[in-house]
């Protein structure tokens, strides 16, 4: 990150010294610290000090980040447009184009982890934590309509065998999906095993149900 | 494929200027050595190999896609 080291008489000229010496436009572009209030002495004759600040081109979380996917997407021979879709404190980063099952992956596989990794972009240099959600054709909306069918089948199937029913690996969002999906059911219960990566769903039929 | 991993790597350091790729082609495998500055290992490895897991995840998709067989080393 570039950083500038800039001094003037007040705060004020230092940081519109800053803005040239940066090259931007505005204030708005950059974020600065000071280092030294300026002090005007006495009569503006006697221990007069400059102020001083330290100023850098402000960086755009999501802008860094759509610009690492796009790099990286055409890097993979993929072409596919980003769009971003903001929502409160979360951004989605949606993408379109031809052949997007391979930024998919198998069960999303590849998705997650462009996910992660532009994620790790974003807030390399923020302080502020800003959450994107990478989407393609509407992968995520399928995955979880797939997974909530996936949960009342397994329900049924622990409820007709009244034997555990015990689900492959899955990361935190998923399982939260058949966790929400199957609470209000009450002759089962829902419950998550093993330790990351491996953590997976058990489903148990409840006893109650057992004489019923 | 080379260019992809360092594009990845180069956003995740500090030292961007260190990252090196080499390629060497084995047998029907393209192997990838990926070395960065020592100070910037946890940021390509990450915890528990989480950041170097999604990296690998990423390049094996685009070599799928392109009907090849890579590798991917990191070294120091």
């Amino acid at each position: 990150m570039k950083t500038v080291k800039v001094s003037g008489k007040t705060i004020e000229e230092a940081v519109r010294e800053a803005i040239v010496k940066l090259n931007v436009d505005s204030e708005k572009e950059i974020t600065y610290d000071v280092m030294e209030e300026p002090s005007k002495g006495f009569l503006g004759l006697i221990g007069t000090k400059p102020a001083v600040i330290e100023a850098s081109i402000k960086i755009d979380p999501i802008e860094e980040s759509v610009k690492f996917l796009r790099q990286v997407i055409q890097e993979m021979q993929v072409d596919a447009e980003v769009e971003v879709i903001k929502r409160g404190k979360e951004t989605e980063l949606s993408l379109s184009g031809e052949n997007l099952g391979v930024l998919i992956g198998k069960r999303g596989k590849t998705l997650d982890s462009l996910q992660y990794l532009t994620n790790l972009v974003a807030n390399r240099h923020s302080n502020q934590y800003s959450r994107i959600v990478l989407d393609a054709e509407n992968y995520r909306e399928r995955r979880r309509i797939a997974l909530e069918e996936l949960a009342e089948r397994l329900a049924n199937k622990a409820m007709r065998t009244r034997e555990k029913v015990v689900l492959e690996p899955m990361n935190a969002r998923e399982r939260k999906i058949i966790h929400s999906a199957l609470q209000a059911n009450e002759n089962i219960e829902t419950h998550s095993d093993g330790s990351e990566p491996y953590r997976h769903i058990v489903i148990t039929p409840l006893k109650t149900n057992y004489c019923s | 494929m080379k260019n992809l991993v360092e594009t990845i790597a180069r956003a995740l350091v500090d030292y961007p200027d260190s990252v090196r790729v080499e390629e060497q082609q084995q047998e029907n495998t393209l192997v990838l050595t990926l070395s960065v500055d020592e100070n910037d290992m946890g940021k390509v490895i990450g915890k528990q190999g989480r950041i170097a897991h999604a990296i690998r995840s990423v390049l094996y998709a685009s070599a799928t896609h392109q009907n090849k067989r890579v590798r991917l080393d990191i070294v120091e």
